[in-house]
């Protein structure tokens, strides 16, 4: 049975990854499970310095979901150069790093700083506020998804992915323009910006007052710009939004996605990311499919 | 790989101690065996729309019989859901996670409000020194005779009903205690006043801090608070609560 996979010349022993931010730089979750087992390891967005993220509380439920306003957290390229790569070199996985900044530069800045380390593929967090086109996110203007694609792609020794926002009217159209920056892989989809109120204060749950709504609450919108995607354009793309079992995952690969990640379910079963990639195989083996790309994009238009 | 899975306990009691608040005796001796005062487990619900586990913290272990105690306050849907479990029902929780507190000092303050009262009685059990108990409630008293078994016991309620009336620093000020130590749990405004008062007499203070939280190991970020220090994690200056705390000295942290 085969179920590696390859995007942009790397070949994944298996199609599931994590999702950026739902699994810290891999460390956090090596005591649940053996990183080895897994297709890649995608980690938490990385910027060109530490960010110290949003006020808390940054996390609220919601139903089937979960909203979240961490503001990007994290250590900066040095740290994670320094630490984060060694540790998860040590196993049998590739590493998908997920890149986060404010304006080109920083992005092109932390790409820059990885061209000679030893990592897989670049995933890029176009959902980021663009400090200089007024905070609009970079991946909500088709044109400014192409400059900073083809940017990223001139300088970058790593095969890049954009990760697309669905907070977008024509998500397709967002996937073209990447595609025509020289992309070499689309990741989607991130959150889904959402709001909740605490009726009883009578405030934000959140200090940052929006947030980004993910959980199985978010699955169906995410496999169906997966599968408008997988139609749009020529590249492989890695699905993810609310899942949580094999299932799910399977929809996704159904729909047109190579490989899958694992996100929010993480945080309610650390082991999540192993029983998909277990069920995937039971599946297959049930079903007689020999090969994963058997299952990839497959579905049957009535 | 770990001591901290995801495992169904059995419920082995579940009893209304106050308006709002239970306790429930749990079979889980796969969190007993290493569980210590000041650490918490992640409670699963049963409803699949909630989806994120409760952090309750452990109010008592006992490591013979496999069992831990968990009181917590229904503050909502997935709290609720808690408060209806009975005899011999199962549920999924996490554990034991975070720090715990350390055991030091001679004359120890345990100081406790609201629901920050019940991971202090394991504390008071484990704690080898001579210990006073202060205990801040808004109305309803609960615990209080559990704590007389470890120290004296004096009480503080907003409403006057019981004690002295105000929270639980008027309380040790009226009672002029005195202590080479600091263990407090319970909301931030109480544990802000007690790490100012901790400073200005110059006693060490052990603070019990809660956030919302989604993972509970560490990795999502959630339950962050301001340090003074650099934090290991992301060289900012937020430690995470779930991983990195639930307890801090007071000098710290910024509440």
């Amino acid at each position: 049975m085969n179920t590696s996979v390859n995007i942009a010349g790397i070949t994944f022993q298996n199609p599931v990854t994590t999702a950026s931010g739902t699994f810290g730089s891999g460390m956090e979750y090596s005591d649940y499970v053996d990183l080895s087992r897994l297709g890649a390891v995608t980690t938490k967005g990385v910027a060109s310095v530490p960010w110290p993220g949003n006020p808390t509380p940054r996390i609220a439920e919601t139903h089937g979901g979960m909203l979240n306003a961490i503001g990007l957290q994290n250590p900066g390229v040095e740290v994670f150069i320094k630490r984060d790569i060694p540790f998860l070199r040590q196993f049998d996985t590739k590493i998908i790093v997920n890149i986060v900044g404010r304006t080109i530069e920083d992005y092109c800045e932390v790409v820059d700083r990885l061209a000679d380390c030893d990592v897989d593929m670049l995933e890029i967090n176009i959902s980021c506020p663009n400090v200089k086109e007024g905070g609009i996110a970079f991946g909500q203007d088709p044109r400014l998804v192409e400059e900073i694609t083809s940017k990223i792609k001139v300088r970058a020794k790593q095969p890049v992915i954009m990760k697309l926002s669905p907070n977008v009217a024509d998500i397709a159209e967002m996937a073209r323009a990447a595609q025509a920056g020289g992309a070499d892989a689309l990741s989607l989809i991130n959150t889904l910006t959402g709001m909740k109120i605490d009726i009883n204060r009578r405030t934000f749950a959140l200090a940052n007052k929006t947030g980004g709504l993910s959980g199985p609450a978010i699955k169906p919108i995410a496999v169906r710009m997966v599968y408008q995607v997988a139609n749009a354009v020529d590249l492989p793309i890695i699905g993810m939004g609310g899942i949580t079992t094999a299932e799910d995952a399977l929809e996704f690969i159904m729909a047109g996605a190579t490989m899958i990640a694992v996100g929010t379910a993480n945080f309610i079963n650390p082991t999540a990311t192993i029983e998909v990639l277990e069920g995937i195989k039971h599946f297959m083996i049930q079903q007689g499919v020999h090969d994963i790309h058997e299952l990839i994009g497959c579905i049957k238009e009535k | 790989m770990t001591s901290t899975v995801r495992k169904k306990g059995i419920v082995i009691q579940n009893t209304k101690l106050a308006k709002d608040i239970y306790s429930l005796w749990l079979e889980a001796p796969f969190i007993a065996d290493s569980a210590r005062p000041g650490q918490f487990v992640s409670l699963y619900c049963k409803d699949g729309s909630r989806l994120l586990p409760r952090p309750i913290s452990i109010c008592e272990i006992n490591k013979e019989k496999g069992r831990i105690r968990l009181v917590f306050r229904v503050v909502g849907k997935g709290t609720e859901e808690f408060s209806y479990l009975q005899e011999k029902d199962t549920l999924d929780l996490m554990g034991p996670l975070g720090n715990g507190f350390n055991l030091e000092g001679k004359k120890a303050l345990i100081i406790g409000g609201g629901i920050g009262i019940p991971p202090l009685l394991e504390l008071a059990k484990k704690l080898n020194c001579e210990k006073q108990v202060v205990l801040g409630f808004r109305d309803d008293i609960y615990m209080e005779e559990e704590f007389e078994a470890f120290g004296k016991v004096y009480i503080s309620t907003e409403d006057g009903s019981k004690g002295v009336k105000g929270n639980v620093l008027d309380a040790i000020r009226y009672h002029q205690l005195e202590a080479d130590i600091i263990y407090a749990c319970g909301p931030k405004p109480m544990l802000k006043g007690i790490k100012d008062y901790a400073i200005e007499h110059g006693i060490k203070a052990q603070l019990s801090l809660e956030e919302r939280m989604a993972c509970g190991v560490g990795a999502c970020l959630g339950c962050v608070c301001q340090s003074r220090e650099t934090d290991m994690h992301t060289h900012v200056k937020n430690k995470r609560i779930c991983k990195d705390g639930p307890v801090f000295y007071a000098e710290e942290v910024e509440l």
